[in-house]
């Protein structure tokens, strides 16, 4: 990787501990540091705790769907929606019905608005972006805090829309993460989709924020020496990442503004009756979310380019082709986004540019896998929990991506639009690839973040109790997909039984990994077996290992110089 | 458990045996599409195995890289790092090797796409069929007074007075009250539109999938060649009872259809159990039939 060979004038002081404020200054307080906060390191941690509960709490609903989806008929939901909103009877398997449209919806809205995201662009690249290209901190200290505190009450709106009405006589919104209308807005009447909008607008309004943060920094704080062609490929991710943020966003901000009117002030731009078009929210919403699921794997294809390199002891290999392969992916991903909608009723020539734009993402997608692989190549690897993580990734992505390709033809995704393979499809390339890239992210920083040392052992029972767990989840959800099951159902014909047992079962097992995360979080913390600057060796020669672990409040008081 | 043996030998006799298999529904432990009744849904169902033909080598190459680079490079096998970070022909062969590849998927891509959405000219018969919460109603555009009926879940206290109990023919949640019924080997125009919210109509065996939108009316089409009864369900969210509104499409003579048709303008039951008696009728002829020639 470039920008390597690093000038140091003046070696940090070690002692210079994270909970020592600046020698000027006096110590913060604990409400000081961790609520008003504009050090970019403790906003990333405030961020990745956020991010691990926001996950238990995605994951949670996940596993209850499952439950329920593990025999046909209403197994729990029934019962989960007399214990939560109090129905009694027959109205509890109708509430119980619904019930579990909200959990699908949270789900989805949870794992990438308030897990996904915030850890790898709040947490990660927040506290790694500056200390990589060399910089003090972000551009924009006070912006990153309240970029954080925004997300807060975004997720607490999107909690609390759980438990408000609906529907009539339901509470909720079960309109899936789409929140198409008119199901969105003359289907659900209640203030629960409100909620949710203002809570999506607020977290919108955060990522916009966190965007024009990292844009400014990347483009104005590197280091002397370091050009954009010399910076590390996690830096390159983010900085791509944050432009896809910065023109996506605004657009749902947009369209789920045009909702919020529908529903609550008689505009009707989405509804047929008053000239509006259901349609139109689709194109505006997909002009968003396709750009979208490329903003959740951006940064970890930057990570584990870090990874690999670190642990293969190489360079990593055809940096270049590495870094323009994701301005391409960026670039293309927005000029994608009908081929969500292949069976809205579009025509023809409109499906078949689809079709082809679509294709096209493959080849810079080859890419980056086959450059993972061929830096591995002659390398000398050392298979570390994260090294085995982002293997594990590099593998789980190019499953979900061949299906992608499929997928991309729009005569073969009429017969699986809309089918657990599409389910099965997203959960490869973000459940076992932003995920797999998140946990290899951790794995990999957290000496540097904390000080202390992970068990190899219960990091590496972590990863193969994950991998098993996550693909008897999904691979089967292909099957159930082909054979016709469709997405977002409470209940399905018996023939579906024997797969969606397996996949239960996977989710169980995926549960106990995360179980198991948590204990090697908590046990290293525990036993606190000190990390060292560098626990990595020659490989890891991106800044941050040139600092004491856990770095100085405050870094690169003297500019490093980049040859 | 000894059940679930029985499955799992089922499966693997249903892969053994999938040519000579016959479903018109979902079948335990399926693992690949529902058998084809229309011609675009056989090439829907030869674009996909064709697909495999690519992705399987592709990912299975992928592994076996990575295999290769575990076992040769770790640090026991290989001390020493090459610093290798360039190579222009490969970073070539791997970029250009990808686009051809999508070149030999694009051109059939393409031509199932065309044969999707361009309807012959002319159809025999058009059905409107309009998504409800949580229904679909369908309306047949034929003669004076056009026919017109509801389709809603089979409720299980009506099995019996519906002469449907048997679930292997009327599965949970796949059975309605009223099915729509089709000609075989006609081309059927159908018009899809939605009253409250979207919903999709999906048809596996027939390749078609197609969204109900409040205010627009989508068109697609299908000539189904095998007579049978197919199921589909509702693809496109659409509340509580989403998994609740199946599809059901009886495929028949085009005699029994027209029998069916005259009967239905007065009434829709009789005409359903008139044309569901001449089916088993002739099925259990042709098993005895079968029977006698053994």
């Amino acid at each position: 990787m470039a920008g390597t060979a690093v000038h140091h004038d003046h070696r940090h002081d070690h002692s210079d501990h994270a909970h020592d404020a600046d020698h000027a200054h006096k110590p913060l307080t604990f409400f000081q540091r961790w609520f008003l906060s504009t050090n970019h390191k403790d906003i990333g941690t405030l961020y990745l705790i956020f991010a691990i509960i926001a996950g238990l709490i995605g994951g949670t609903l996940s596993v209850f769907m499952r439950a329920e989806l593990q025999e046909p008929g209403i197994q729990i939901f029934h019962g989960l929606a007399q214990m939560v909103y109090g129905f009694e009877g027959d109205a509890a398997i109708d509430g119980g019905k619904h019930m579990f449209n909200v959990f699908t919806t949270a789900h989805a809205l949870i794992m990438i608005f308030f897990m996904v995201m915030p850890a790898l662009i709040g947490g990660f690249a927040n506290w790694m972006v500056p200390i990589m290209i060399g910089a003090p901190d972000m551009a924009f200290p006070r912006m990153n805090n309240i970029s954080f505190w925004l997300i807060v009450p975004a997720f607490l709106l999107v909690l609390l829309s759980m438990f408000v009405e609906g529907p009539a006589g339901a509470y909720g919104a079960g309109g899936g993460w789409t929140i198409y209308p008119p199901f969105s807005t003359s289907g659900m009447p209640g203030p629960a989709m409100d909620l949710a909008i203002l809570g999506l607008h607020i977290a919108g309004a955060s990522s916009i924020l966190g965007a024009i943060n990292f844009i400014t920094t990347i483009l104005n704080m590197r280091a002397p020496g370091m050009t954009l062609h010399k910076m590390p490929l996690f830096a390159w991710s983010v900085l791509i990442t944050a432009f896809l943020l910065l023109l996506s966003l605004p657009v749902l901000a947009g369209a789920i503004t045009m909702l919020l009117t529908d529903r609550n002030f008689g505009t009707t731009f989405f509804a047929p009756e008053g000239g509006g078009d259901p349609i139109l929210f689709q194109h505006l919403f997909w002009f968003f979310g396709h750009p979208e699921v490329y903003i959740l794997i951006l940064p970890g294809f930057g990570i584990v380019s870090h990874i690999i390199s670190t642990f293969s002891r190489k360079p990593i290999f055809g940096y270049l082709g590495m870094a323009y392969a994701m301005v391409a992916i960026g670039a293309v991903g927005f000029i994608v986004w009908a081929h969500h909608m292949y069976t809205v009723g579009m025509s023809l020539e409109t499906q078949r540019y689809f079709v082809f734009a679509t294709m096209v993402i493959a080849v810079p997608t080859g890419v980056k896998i086959f450059s993972w692989i061929a830096t591995m190549w002659g390398g000398s690897i050392r298979f570390t929990t994260p090294m085995v993580w982002a293997i594990g990734f590099i593998f789980l992505f190019t499953v979900g991506g061949v299906t992608g390709v499929q997928l991309a033809n729009a005569g073969l995704d009429r017969a699986l639009h809309d089918t657990y393979y599409v389910v099965a499809h997203f959960h490869y390339v973000l459940s076992l690839g932003a995920v797999f890239a998140i946990f290899a992210a951790w794995y990999y920083w957290f000496p540097k973040m904390s000080g202390y040392m992970y068990s190899e052992f219960l990091g590496k029972l972590h990863f193969w109790v994950m991998f098993v767990g996550v693909n008897l989840i999904f691979f089967p959800q292909h099957f159930l997909g082909l054979a016709g099951m469709p997405r977002r159902y409470i209940d399905y014909p018996d023939a579906f039984a024997g797969w969606n047992m397996v996949s239960s079962y996977g989710s169980y097992i995926a549960a106990a990994g995360v179980l198991i995360f948590l204990y090697g979080v908590a046990e290293a913390f525990a036993k606190k077996r000190v990390a060292g600057d560098n626990p990595w060796g020659e490989g890891a020669n991106t800044l941050e290992w040139q600092l004491s672990s856990p770095p100085p409040f405050h870094q690169w008081e003297q500019l490093p110089r980049i040859k | 458990m000894k059940n679930k043996a029985y499955a799992v030998l089922a499966a693997l006799a249903c892969l053994l045996f999938a040519s000579s298999a016959f479903a018109d529904k979902p079948v335990d432990w399926q693992t690949s599409f529902q058998p084809a009744a229309t011609g675009i849904m056989e090439e829907i169902t030869w674009f996909e195995q064709y697909t495999l033909w690519f992705i399987i080598p592709i990912t299975l190459l992928v592994l076996l890289l990575l295999i290769v680079v575990v076992v040769k490079f770790r640090e026991r096998a290989n001390p020493v790092p090459s610093r290798t970070s360039h190579n222009t022909a490969i970073e070539v062969i791997w970029t250009v090797g990808p686009v051809i590849i999508l070149l030999f998927l694009a051109i059939p891509s393409f031509k199932l796409l065309n044969a999707q959405l361009t309807p012959p000219q002319n159809p025999d018969l058009t059905v409107k069929a309009t998504g409800n919460q949580w229904y679909w109603s369908y309306e047949y555009e034929v003669g004076e007074n056009p026919l017109a009926f509801d389709s809603l879940l089979l409720k299980d206290e009506d099995r019996a007075s519906a002469g449907k109990e048997d679930k292997a023919a009327y599965p949970r949640l796949l059975a309605v009250d009223n099915e729509v019924v089709v000609p075989a080997g006609k081309t059927v125009r159908l018009l899809v539109t939605a009253a409250d919210v979207i919903h999709a109509f999906a048809m596996p065996a027939f390749g078609v999938k197609i969204d109900a939108v409040p205010g627009r009316l989508n068109e697609t089409w299908f000539k189904a060649d095998r007579e049978g009864l197919y199921y589909g369900q509702c693809s496109e969210l659409c509340g509580k009872d989403h998994a609740y509104m199946p599809i059901a499409v009886r495929v028949v003579s085009q005699e029994k259809y027209d029998a069916w048709l005259a009967a239905a303008a007065t009434n829709l039951g009789e005409a359903n159990k008139a044309l569901m008696a001449s089916i088993d009728g002739a099925a259990k002829t042709v098993d005895v039939a079968a029977n006698a020639a053994q």
